[in-house]
Protein backbone atom coordinates (compact mmCIF):
# COMPACT_ATOMS: atom_id res chain seq x y z
CA UNK A 1 0.00 0.00 0.00
CA UNK A 2 1.41 3.42 -1.34
CA UNK A 3 -0.03 6.67 0.51
CA UNK A 4 0.50 9.34 -2.23
CA UNK A 5 1.08 12.60 -0.53
CA UNK A 6 1.77 14.56 -3.55
CA UNK A 7 1.53 12.26 -7.64
CA UNK A 8 4.98 13.22 -8.86
CA UNK A 9 8.66 12.13 -9.18
CA UNK A 10 9.02 10.86 -5.12
CA UNK A 11 5.39 8.95 -5.29
CA UNK A 12 6.88 7.37 -8.52
CA UNK A 13 10.12 6.40 -6.72
CA UNK A 14 8.01 5.04 -3.99
CA UNK A 15 6.08 3.28 -6.11
CA UNK A 16 8.98 1.85 -7.50
CA UNK A 17 10.28 0.67 -3.69
CA UNK A 18 7.19 -0.50 -3.20
CA UNK A 19 6.82 -2.71 -6.23
CA UNK A 20 9.98 -4.30 -5.28
CA UNK A 21 8.54 -5.88 -2.05
CA UNK A 22 6.27 -8.07 -4.05
CA UNK A 23 2.79 -8.84 -3.77
CA UNK A 24 0.11 -6.93 -5.50
CA UNK A 25 0.33 -2.97 -5.24
CA UNK A 26 -2.41 -0.63 -4.45
CA UNK A 27 -1.96 3.22 -3.16
CA UNK A 28 -4.09 5.44 -1.22
CA UNK A 29 -4.47 8.95 -2.05
CA UNK A 30 -6.93 11.27 0.46
CA UNK A 31 -9.95 13.61 -1.03
CA UNK A 32 -8.93 13.65 -4.76
CA UNK A 33 -8.31 10.82 -7.13
CA UNK A 34 -4.80 10.91 -8.06
CA UNK A 35 -2.64 9.94 -11.62
CA UNK A 36 -1.34 6.64 -10.69
CA UNK A 37 0.11 3.84 -13.21
CA UNK A 38 0.69 0.20 -11.98
CA UNK A 39 -1.36 -0.51 -9.18
CA UNK A 40 -4.36 -2.64 -8.77
CA UNK A 41 -6.50 -0.45 -6.90
CA UNK A 42 -6.07 2.73 -6.05
CA UNK A 43 -8.38 3.75 -2.71
CA UNK A 44 -9.08 7.17 -2.30
CA UNK A 45 -10.75 8.63 1.07
CA UNK A 46 -13.23 11.05 1.03
CA UNK A 47 -14.46 13.40 3.40
CA UNK A 48 -14.37 17.20 4.82
CA UNK A 49 -11.96 15.58 7.13
CA UNK A 50 -9.79 15.98 4.37
CA UNK A 51 -10.28 19.71 3.32
CA UNK A 52 -7.21 20.88 4.28
CA UNK A 53 -3.80 18.78 5.66
CA UNK A 54 -4.95 16.75 8.75
CA UNK A 55 -2.00 14.08 9.73
CA UNK A 56 -4.28 12.39 11.85
CA UNK A 57 -7.28 12.36 9.60
CA UNK A 58 -5.07 10.55 6.90
CA UNK A 59 -3.63 8.28 9.40
CA UNK A 60 -6.74 7.01 10.11
CA UNK A 61 -7.67 6.21 7.05
CA UNK A 62 -4.60 4.12 6.46
CA UNK A 63 -5.71 2.56 9.62
CA UNK A 64 -8.44 1.51 8.33
CA UNK A 65 -7.48 0.21 4.84
CA UNK A 66 -4.42 -1.96 7.11
CA UNK A 67 -7.31 -3.49 9.17
CA UNK A 68 -9.32 -4.24 6.11
CA UNK A 69 -6.71 -5.31 3.51
CA UNK A 70 -3.72 -6.34 5.70
CA UNK A 71 -1.12 -5.20 3.60
CA UNK A 72 2.19 -6.49 4.33
CA UNK A 73 3.67 -3.25 4.27
CA UNK A 74 2.48 0.86 3.88
CA UNK A 75 4.76 2.71 1.88
CA UNK A 76 5.32 6.88 1.53
CA UNK A 77 7.76 8.95 -0.03
CA UNK A 78 10.17 9.89 2.79
CA UNK A 79 9.11 13.85 2.60
CA UNK A 80 7.92 15.75 5.66
CA UNK A 81 4.66 15.30 4.94
CA UNK A 82 5.13 11.35 4.57
CA UNK A 83 7.44 10.81 7.40
CA UNK A 84 4.97 12.50 9.31
CA UNK A 85 1.57 10.95 8.34
CA UNK A 86 3.29 7.31 8.40
CA UNK A 87 4.51 8.05 11.79
CA UNK A 88 0.86 9.15 12.84
CA UNK A 89 0.23 5.65 11.62
CA UNK A 90 2.95 3.54 13.60
CA UNK A 91 1.70 5.77 16.96
CA UNK A 92 -2.23 4.75 15.99
CA UNK A 93 -0.89 0.80 15.80
CA UNK A 94 1.75 0.78 17.78
CA UNK A 95 4.08 -0.74 15.25
CA UNK A 96 7.52 0.13 14.20
CA UNK A 97 8.30 2.86 11.46
CA UNK A 98 11.69 2.55 9.70
CA UNK A 99 12.44 6.69 7.76
CA UNK A 100 14.09 7.25 4.85
CA UNK A 101 15.05 3.51 3.61
CA UNK A 102 17.29 3.47 0.53
CA UNK A 103 16.85 -0.80 0.17
CA UNK A 104 14.32 -3.22 1.35
CA UNK A 105 14.54 -6.90 1.62
CA UNK A 106 11.51 -8.93 1.68
CA UNK A 107 11.18 -11.25 4.27
CA UNK A 108 9.66 -11.33 8.18
CA UNK A 109 11.70 -9.50 9.42
CA UNK A 110 11.88 -7.07 6.77
CA UNK A 111 15.44 -5.54 5.98
CA UNK A 112 15.89 -2.86 5.17
CA UNK A 113 18.69 -0.12 4.87
CA UNK A 114 17.88 3.60 5.77
CA UNK A 115 19.79 6.80 6.01
CA UNK A 116 21.32 8.36 9.00
CA UNK A 117 22.85 11.73 9.78
CA UNK A 118 20.94 13.06 6.29
CA UNK A 119 22.75 10.63 4.17
CA UNK A 120 26.13 10.62 5.73
CA UNK A 121 25.92 6.91 7.17
CA UNK A 122 23.61 3.98 6.51
CA UNK A 123 21.73 1.77 9.31
CA UNK A 124 20.49 -2.05 8.04
CA UNK A 125 17.90 -2.82 10.12
CA UNK A 126 15.08 -5.36 10.67
CA UNK A 127 11.68 -4.11 11.22
CA UNK A 128 9.23 -6.59 13.10
CA UNK A 129 5.70 -6.35 13.55
CA UNK A 130 2.50 -7.21 11.26
CA UNK A 131 2.46 -4.33 8.97
CA UNK A 132 6.20 -2.44 8.04
CA UNK A 133 5.90 1.22 7.66
CA UNK A 134 8.27 2.68 4.90
CA UNK A 135 9.60 5.86 4.08
CA UNK A 136 11.57 6.27 1.14
CA UNK A 137 14.63 8.26 1.10
CA UNK A 138 13.99 11.04 -1.77
CA UNK A 139 16.06 10.28 -5.01
CA UNK A 140 17.91 7.13 -3.22
CA UNK A 141 15.69 5.32 -5.71
CA UNK A 142 15.27 5.43 -10.04
CA UNK A 143 11.63 5.45 -10.39
CA UNK A 144 10.54 3.11 -13.32
CA UNK A 145 7.99 3.61 -16.06
CA UNK A 146 5.15 1.28 -15.87
CA UNK A 147 2.79 0.43 -18.46
CA UNK A 148 -0.01 2.33 -18.89
CA UNK A 149 -3.50 1.04 -17.16
CA UNK A 150 -5.92 2.63 -14.64
CA UNK A 151 -6.41 1.41 -11.82
CA UNK A 152 -9.45 0.33 -9.97
CA UNK A 153 -10.76 3.37 -7.70
CA UNK A 154 -12.43 2.47 -4.33
CA UNK A 155 -13.80 5.58 -2.81
CA UNK A 156 -14.45 5.32 0.93
CA UNK A 157 -15.18 7.35 3.62
CA UNK A 158 -13.02 7.39 6.92
CA UNK A 159 -14.87 7.23 10.38
CA UNK A 160 -12.54 9.69 12.79
CA UNK A 161 -12.72 10.58 16.22
CA UNK A 162 -12.70 14.16 17.45
CA UNK A 163 -8.97 13.79 17.69
CA UNK A 164 -8.14 13.07 14.66
CA UNK A 165 -9.29 16.30 13.10
CA UNK A 166 -8.11 18.52 15.51
CA UNK A 167 -4.50 18.92 13.65
CA UNK A 168 -5.16 20.69 10.72
CA UNK A 169 -3.91 23.68 8.32
CA UNK A 170 -5.57 25.92 9.39
CA UNK A 171 -4.68 28.57 7.23
CA UNK A 172 -1.74 29.23 4.37
CA UNK A 173 -0.10 32.63 4.77
CA UNK A 174 1.62 33.24 1.11
CA UNK A 175 5.08 34.36 1.12
CA UNK A 176 6.29 37.57 -0.36
CA UNK A 177 8.07 36.32 -3.72
CA UNK A 178 11.28 36.71 -2.96
CA UNK A 179 14.39 36.36 -5.24
CA UNK A 180 16.38 33.25 -6.78
CA UNK A 181 15.19 30.52 -3.92
CA UNK A 182 18.39 28.37 -2.57
CA UNK A 183 16.40 25.02 -3.63
CA UNK A 184 15.69 25.57 -7.18
CA UNK A 185 18.70 27.70 -7.54
CA UNK A 186 21.08 26.82 -10.85
CA UNK A 187 23.95 28.03 -9.04
CA UNK A 188 24.51 28.36 -5.25
CA UNK A 189 27.36 30.20 -4.19
CA UNK A 190 27.79 29.88 -0.49
CA UNK A 191 30.20 31.05 2.41
CA UNK A 192 31.12 30.15 6.06
CA UNK A 193 32.83 31.29 8.85
CA UNK A 194 35.75 32.93 6.73
CA UNK A 195 33.66 35.64 5.65
CA UNK A 196 34.32 37.19 9.01
CA UNK A 197 31.19 39.27 9.21
CA UNK A 198 27.74 39.18 7.56
CA UNK A 199 29.31 42.10 5.49
CA UNK A 200 32.12 39.92 4.66
CA UNK A 201 29.04 38.49 2.41
CA UNK A 202 28.98 41.09 -0.22
CA UNK A 203 31.83 39.87 -2.76
CA UNK A 204 29.58 36.25 -2.44
CA UNK A 205 26.38 38.14 -2.73
CA UNK A 206 28.26 39.97 -5.71
CA UNK A 207 29.79 36.71 -7.25
CA UNK A 208 26.01 34.82 -7.03
CA UNK A 209 24.30 38.61 -8.92
CA UNK A 210 26.76 37.94 -11.66
CA UNK A 211 25.86 34.17 -12.02
CA UNK A 212 22.10 34.83 -11.45
CA UNK A 213 22.48 32.28 -8.67
CA UNK A 214 21.92 32.41 -4.78
CA UNK A 215 23.78 32.78 -2.15
CA UNK A 216 24.06 30.09 1.08
CA UNK A 217 26.31 29.47 4.17
CA UNK A 218 27.52 27.52 6.60
CA UNK A 219 25.23 26.28 9.67
CA UNK A 220 28.25 28.28 11.65
CA UNK A 221 27.44 31.26 9.61
CA UNK A 222 23.83 31.06 10.60
CA UNK A 223 24.51 30.66 14.16
CA UNK A 224 26.64 33.24 14.23
CA UNK A 225 23.47 35.58 13.08
CA UNK A 226 25.38 36.92 9.68
CA UNK A 227 22.81 35.34 7.70
CA UNK A 228 19.00 34.25 7.68
CA UNK A 229 18.39 30.37 8.38
CA UNK A 230 16.83 30.14 5.05
CA UNK A 231 20.42 30.49 3.55
CA UNK A 232 21.57 27.72 5.27
CA UNK A 233 22.93 24.54 3.27
CA UNK A 234 22.79 21.21 5.34
CA UNK A 235 21.36 18.69 7.15
CA UNK A 236 19.24 20.84 8.82
CA UNK A 237 19.05 23.68 6.60
CA UNK A 238 18.14 23.90 2.80
CA UNK A 239 18.80 20.87 0.73
CA UNK A 240 20.32 22.04 -2.69
CA UNK A 241 20.59 20.54 -6.29
CA UNK A 242 22.47 23.21 -8.42
CA UNK A 243 24.15 22.83 -11.81
CA UNK A 244 27.21 23.87 -9.84
CA UNK A 245 27.93 24.72 -6.46
CA UNK A 246 30.84 27.28 -5.65
CA UNK A 247 31.93 26.52 -1.81
CA UNK A 248 34.15 29.29 -0.44
CA UNK A 249 35.88 28.50 3.02
CA UNK A 250 33.49 25.52 3.66
CA UNK A 251 35.52 22.54 5.19
CA UNK A 252 32.53 19.90 4.44
CA UNK A 253 31.67 19.05 7.72
CA UNK A 254 28.90 16.06 7.38
CA UNK A 255 26.25 18.46 8.92
CA UNK A 256 26.95 20.65 5.64
CA UNK A 257 27.36 17.98 2.66
CA UNK A 258 24.06 16.19 3.70
CA UNK A 259 22.57 19.66 2.22
CA UNK A 260 24.52 19.49 -1.21
CA UNK A 261 24.85 15.96 -1.92
CA UNK A 262 22.62 17.32 -4.83
CA UNK A 263 24.99 19.52 -6.68
CA UNK A 264 25.75 17.93 -10.20
CA UNK A 265 29.17 19.54 -9.79
CA UNK A 266 31.20 21.42 -6.80
CA UNK A 267 33.79 23.89 -7.06
CA UNK A 268 35.66 24.57 -3.85
CA UNK A 269 37.63 27.55 -2.85
CA UNK A 270 39.87 27.21 0.23
CA UNK A 271 42.95 27.94 1.64
CA UNK A 272 43.47 24.07 3.15
CA UNK A 273 44.13 21.92 0.23
CA UNK A 274 43.42 18.94 3.05
CA UNK A 275 39.75 20.18 3.62
CA UNK A 276 37.59 17.07 4.12
CA UNK A 277 34.95 18.88 1.05
CA UNK A 278 37.83 18.11 -1.35
CA UNK A 279 36.96 14.40 -1.60
CA UNK A 280 33.69 15.48 -2.99
CA UNK A 281 34.49 18.37 -5.23
CA UNK A 282 35.39 18.61 -9.68
CA UNK A 283 37.49 21.33 -8.93
CA UNK A 284 39.26 23.36 -6.32
CA UNK A 285 41.14 26.66 -6.00
CA UNK A 286 43.65 26.83 -2.91
CA UNK A 287 43.91 30.29 -1.27
CA UNK A 288 42.41 33.15 0.31
CA UNK A 289 38.81 33.83 -0.98
CA UNK A 290 38.71 37.52 -0.11
CA UNK A 291 41.01 37.44 -3.24
CA UNK A 292 40.29 35.12 -5.27
CA UNK A 293 36.00 35.43 -5.44
CA UNK A 294 36.48 38.96 -6.32
CA UNK A 295 38.78 38.36 -9.31
CA UNK A 296 36.55 35.67 -10.23
CA UNK A 297 33.75 38.41 -10.17
CA UNK A 298 36.23 40.26 -12.00
CA UNK A 299 36.82 38.02 -14.63
CA UNK A 300 33.11 37.48 -15.19
CA UNK A 301 32.79 41.17 -15.36
CA UNK A 302 35.50 41.39 -18.38
CA UNK A 303 34.05 38.39 -20.56
CA UNK A 304 30.41 39.98 -20.21
CA UNK A 305 32.25 43.55 -21.43
CA UNK A 306 33.95 41.76 -24.14
CA UNK A 307 31.35 40.17 -25.42
CA UNK A 308 29.07 43.28 -25.44
CA UNK A 309 31.21 45.16 -27.27
CA UNK A 310 31.96 42.06 -29.78
CA UNK A 311 27.96 42.06 -30.10
CA UNK B 1 11.91 19.92 26.11
CA UNK B 2 12.84 16.37 25.28
CA UNK B 3 17.05 16.57 24.03
CA UNK B 4 19.21 13.74 22.82
CA UNK B 5 23.10 13.94 23.14
CA UNK B 6 25.06 13.46 20.02
CA UNK B 7 28.57 13.62 18.90
CA UNK B 8 30.08 16.46 16.48
CA UNK B 9 31.20 14.35 13.36
CA UNK B 10 33.11 16.88 11.50
CA UNK B 11 34.37 15.70 8.31
CA UNK B 12 34.38 12.28 8.39
CA UNK B 13 32.67 9.38 10.54
CA UNK B 14 34.35 6.32 11.50
CA UNK B 15 32.45 3.72 13.53
CA UNK B 16 33.51 1.29 15.91
CA UNK B 17 34.78 -2.18 14.96
CA UNK B 18 30.98 -3.92 15.80
CA UNK B 19 29.74 -1.21 13.49
CA UNK B 20 27.38 -0.53 16.07
CA UNK B 21 28.21 3.21 16.86
CA UNK B 22 30.22 6.03 15.82
CA UNK B 23 34.05 6.13 17.32
CA UNK B 24 33.63 8.86 19.45
CA UNK B 25 36.79 8.49 21.78
CA UNK B 26 37.94 12.18 19.90
CA UNK B 27 34.58 13.93 19.49
CA UNK B 28 32.79 16.29 21.34
CA UNK B 29 28.59 16.46 22.27
CA UNK B 30 26.09 18.21 21.50
CA UNK B 31 22.44 18.13 21.15
CA UNK B 32 20.45 17.74 17.90
CA UNK B 33 19.99 21.38 15.91
CA UNK B 34 16.47 21.34 15.67
CA UNK B 35 16.60 21.10 19.65
CA UNK B 36 18.84 23.87 20.17
CA UNK B 37 16.15 25.90 18.96
CA UNK B 38 13.62 23.99 20.56
CA UNK B 39 14.94 24.72 23.75
CA UNK B 40 15.69 28.49 23.20
CA UNK B 41 12.21 28.37 22.47
CA UNK B 42 11.13 26.59 25.72
CA UNK B 43 13.03 29.65 27.69
CA UNK B 44 11.79 32.47 25.69
CA UNK B 45 8.43 31.27 26.57
CA UNK B 46 8.58 31.38 30.18
CA UNK B 47 10.43 34.22 29.99
CA UNK B 48 7.64 35.66 28.79
CA UNK B 49 4.51 34.29 30.51
CA UNK B 50 6.60 32.54 33.31
CA UNK B 51 6.14 28.86 34.53
CA UNK B 52 8.61 26.35 34.50
CA UNK B 53 10.41 24.53 31.88
CA UNK B 54 12.38 21.25 32.47
CA UNK B 55 14.78 19.43 29.63
CA UNK B 56 14.26 15.55 29.41
CA UNK B 57 16.60 13.25 27.86
CA UNK B 58 17.09 9.51 27.35
CA UNK B 59 20.83 8.98 26.95
CA UNK B 60 24.01 7.49 29.27
CA UNK B 61 25.40 8.87 32.19
CA UNK B 62 27.66 11.51 30.08
CA UNK B 63 24.52 12.89 28.23
CA UNK B 64 24.04 15.13 32.02
CA UNK B 65 26.73 17.35 29.86
CA UNK B 66 23.77 18.18 28.05
CA UNK B 67 21.08 18.40 30.45
CA UNK B 68 23.84 21.08 32.26
CA UNK B 69 23.91 23.19 28.55
CA UNK B 70 20.56 23.83 28.33
CA UNK B 71 20.09 24.78 31.98
CA UNK B 72 22.81 27.41 31.09
CA UNK B 73 20.61 29.00 28.53
CA UNK B 74 17.99 29.39 31.18
CA UNK B 75 15.72 25.50 31.51
CA UNK B 76 14.94 25.23 35.26
CA UNK B 77 15.33 21.69 35.91
CA UNK B 78 16.49 18.32 33.98
CA UNK B 79 15.26 14.55 33.75
CA UNK B 80 17.64 12.24 32.97
CA UNK B 81 16.58 8.83 31.82
CA UNK B 82 20.01 7.22 32.18
CA UNK B 83 20.88 4.44 30.03
CA UNK B 84 23.67 2.27 29.47
CA UNK B 85 24.79 3.53 25.98
CA UNK B 86 23.03 0.82 23.61
CA UNK B 87 20.62 2.89 21.59
CA UNK B 88 16.83 2.63 22.02
CA UNK B 89 14.60 2.12 19.29
CA UNK B 90 12.14 4.71 18.62
CA UNK B 91 8.93 2.80 19.90
CA UNK B 92 11.26 2.18 23.20
CA UNK B 93 12.45 5.57 23.71
CA UNK B 94 8.80 7.29 23.56
CA UNK B 95 7.81 5.04 25.99
CA UNK B 96 10.10 5.54 28.53
CA UNK B 97 9.74 9.35 27.81
CA UNK B 98 5.59 8.89 28.18
CA UNK B 99 6.46 7.52 31.37
CA UNK B 100 9.24 9.97 32.95
CA UNK B 101 6.42 13.21 31.70
CA UNK B 102 3.65 11.30 33.46
CA UNK B 103 4.98 10.30 36.53
CA UNK B 104 6.59 14.05 36.79
CA UNK B 105 3.33 15.64 35.57
CA UNK B 106 1.39 13.57 38.39
CA UNK B 107 3.98 15.35 40.94
CA UNK B 108 4.43 18.47 39.25
CA UNK B 109 1.31 19.54 37.71
CA UNK B 110 0.51 19.05 33.67
CA UNK B 111 3.12 20.27 30.99
CA UNK B 112 0.81 23.00 28.53
CA UNK B 113 3.65 22.12 25.85
CA UNK B 114 5.89 19.70 25.04
CA UNK B 115 8.84 19.97 22.56
CA UNK B 116 10.68 17.97 20.69
CA UNK B 117 13.07 18.66 17.65
CA UNK B 118 11.44 17.13 14.37
CA UNK B 119 13.92 14.59 14.09
CA UNK B 120 17.45 13.59 15.49
CA UNK B 121 20.59 14.74 13.65
CA UNK B 122 22.06 10.74 14.06
CA UNK B 123 18.68 8.58 13.29
CA UNK B 124 16.83 10.66 12.32
CA UNK B 125 13.84 8.24 12.94
CA UNK B 126 10.92 11.50 12.56
CA UNK B 127 8.36 9.71 15.19
CA UNK B 128 8.97 9.79 18.79
CA UNK B 129 7.39 13.51 19.36
CA UNK B 130 4.37 11.70 17.72
CA UNK B 131 4.10 8.26 19.55
CA UNK B 132 4.70 10.48 22.71
CA UNK B 133 1.67 12.47 21.40
CA UNK B 134 -0.51 9.30 20.89
CA UNK B 135 0.32 8.25 24.28
CA UNK B 136 -0.96 11.38 26.09
CA UNK B 137 -3.67 11.69 24.36
CA UNK B 138 -2.60 14.99 22.78
CA UNK B 139 -2.76 16.58 19.67
CA UNK B 140 0.49 17.09 17.46
CA UNK B 141 2.36 19.28 14.96
CA UNK B 142 5.48 18.95 13.41
CA UNK B 143 8.05 20.54 11.35
CA UNK B 144 7.47 24.23 13.04
CA UNK B 145 9.58 27.14 12.31
CA UNK B 146 7.22 29.14 13.66
CA UNK B 147 5.19 28.55 17.72
CA UNK B 148 3.84 31.05 19.73
CA UNK B 149 1.17 30.67 22.61
CA UNK B 150 -2.27 33.26 23.34
CA UNK B 151 -4.36 31.86 25.62
CA UNK B 152 -5.59 28.32 25.65
CA UNK B 153 -4.28 27.65 22.25
CA UNK B 154 -0.71 27.14 20.61
CA UNK B 155 -0.90 28.82 16.45
CA UNK B 156 1.93 26.52 14.55
CA UNK B 157 4.04 27.55 11.64
CA UNK B 158 5.30 25.45 8.90
CA UNK B 159 7.36 26.69 6.02
CA UNK B 160 5.42 24.84 2.66
CA UNK B 161 6.59 25.85 -0.64
CA UNK B 162 4.65 29.47 -1.76
CA UNK B 163 4.26 30.33 2.24
CA UNK B 164 3.65 28.94 5.82
CA UNK B 165 0.64 26.66 6.46
CA UNK B 166 -0.78 27.70 9.86
CA UNK B 167 -2.31 25.35 13.05
CA UNK B 168 -4.10 26.61 15.91
CA UNK B 169 -3.89 22.91 18.84
CA UNK B 170 -5.31 23.51 21.92
CA UNK B 171 -3.12 23.47 25.06
CA UNK B 172 -1.93 20.56 26.12
CA UNK B 173 -0.37 20.31 23.15
CA UNK B 174 2.99 18.65 21.58
CA UNK B 175 5.57 19.94 19.18
CA UNK B 176 8.03 19.09 16.58
CA UNK B 177 10.25 21.87 15.95
CA UNK B 178 13.26 23.00 13.21
CA UNK B 179 16.46 24.70 13.46
CA UNK B 180 15.76 28.44 11.76
CA UNK B 181 12.98 28.56 14.64
CA UNK B 182 15.08 31.32 16.47
CA UNK B 183 18.58 32.21 16.83
CA UNK B 184 19.65 30.51 19.88
CA UNK B 185 21.58 32.27 22.83
CA UNK B 186 25.08 32.12 24.03
CA UNK B 187 25.00 31.00 27.96
CA UNK B 188 26.93 33.40 29.86
CA UNK B 189 29.42 32.50 32.26
CA UNK B 190 27.06 32.82 35.41
CA UNK B 191 24.86 31.33 33.95
CA UNK B 192 26.76 27.95 33.29
CA UNK B 193 27.51 27.93 37.11
CA UNK B 194 24.02 28.42 38.11
CA UNK B 195 23.62 25.49 35.74
CA UNK B 196 25.33 23.32 37.93
CA UNK B 197 23.52 23.49 40.92
CA UNK B 198 19.77 23.29 39.28
CA UNK B 199 18.30 19.86 39.95
CA UNK B 200 18.61 16.70 38.23
CA UNK B 201 16.04 13.86 38.59
CA UNK B 202 17.71 10.63 37.47
CA UNK B 203 16.06 7.56 36.83
CA UNK B 204 17.01 4.71 35.30
CA UNK B 205 14.47 2.59 33.01
CA UNK B 206 15.16 -0.56 31.40
CA UNK B 207 15.33 -1.16 27.72
CA UNK B 208 12.99 -3.33 25.86
CA UNK B 209 13.60 -5.03 22.92
CA UNK B 210 14.16 -3.04 19.34
CA UNK B 211 11.26 -3.59 17.04
CA UNK B 212 12.67 -1.40 14.87
CA UNK B 213 16.33 -3.30 15.20
CA UNK B 214 19.59 -2.01 13.91
CA UNK B 215 21.96 -4.57 12.70
CA UNK B 216 24.96 -2.40 12.13
CA UNK B 217 26.04 1.00 10.89
CA UNK B 218 27.61 1.42 7.30
CA UNK B 219 29.67 4.29 6.12
CA UNK B 220 28.63 4.83 2.42
CA UNK B 221 30.96 4.74 -0.51
CA UNK B 222 32.17 8.10 -1.09
CA UNK B 223 31.97 9.94 -4.55
CA UNK B 224 35.56 8.53 -5.14
CA UNK B 225 36.24 11.81 -6.70
CA UNK B 226 39.63 13.62 -6.64
CA UNK B 227 39.20 17.62 -6.96
CA UNK B 228 40.89 19.05 -10.11
CA UNK B 229 43.19 21.82 -8.66
CA UNK B 230 43.01 25.00 -11.06
CA UNK B 231 45.35 26.95 -9.32
CA UNK B 232 46.88 28.90 -6.57
CA UNK B 233 45.34 32.58 -5.36
CA UNK B 234 43.34 34.87 -7.57
CA UNK B 235 45.56 34.05 -10.51
CA UNK B 236 42.95 31.06 -11.25
CA UNK B 237 40.16 33.03 -11.80
CA UNK B 238 40.34 33.17 -15.94
CA UNK B 239 40.63 29.03 -14.84
CA UNK B 240 37.28 29.30 -13.25
CA UNK B 241 35.53 31.12 -15.46
CA UNK B 242 36.59 28.33 -17.92
CA UNK B 243 34.98 25.59 -16.01
CA UNK B 244 31.76 28.39 -15.24
CA UNK B 245 31.50 28.78 -19.50
CA UNK B 246 31.67 25.41 -19.84
CA UNK B 247 28.67 24.27 -17.67
CA UNK B 248 26.99 26.75 -19.29
CA UNK B 249 26.82 29.62 -16.30
CA UNK B 250 28.81 32.26 -17.14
Amino acid sequence: MVYIDEPGELAQQALTFARELGGPLHAFAALAAVSVEGVETLHVAEGDAFASYAPAAIAQALVELVERLSPTAVVAAGTERGNEVLAHVAAKLDVPFAANCTRATPGDPLVVTRVRWGGSLLEEARVHGPVKLLTVQPHAVASEEQAAGDPAVERFTPTHSDADLVVRVHERVAAAAGGVSLADAKVVVSCGRGAGSSEGFGIIEELAGLLGGAVGCSRAVTMAGWRPHTDQVGQTGTKIAPDIYIACGISGATQHMAGCKGAKAILVVNTDPEAPILASADWAVIGDLHEIVPAISAEIRKAQTQKAERG
Amino acid sequence: MCVKRVPLTGGRIVLTEDEQAIETRHLAFTISPHEECGVEEAVRLIEANGGESVVLTLGPPEAEEQLRDAMALGIDRAVHLVSEGEEWDPQATAGAIVEAIRADEAANGSFDLVFFGNESADAGNYQVGIRVAYALGRPVATGLKGVSVGGAVVRCEQEVTGGRDVYELPLPAVVGVLEGLNLPRYPSVPAKLRAQRKPVDASTPTRPDSRLEKVRLVVPEGQGKEALILGQGPEAAPAVVEVLRQIGVA
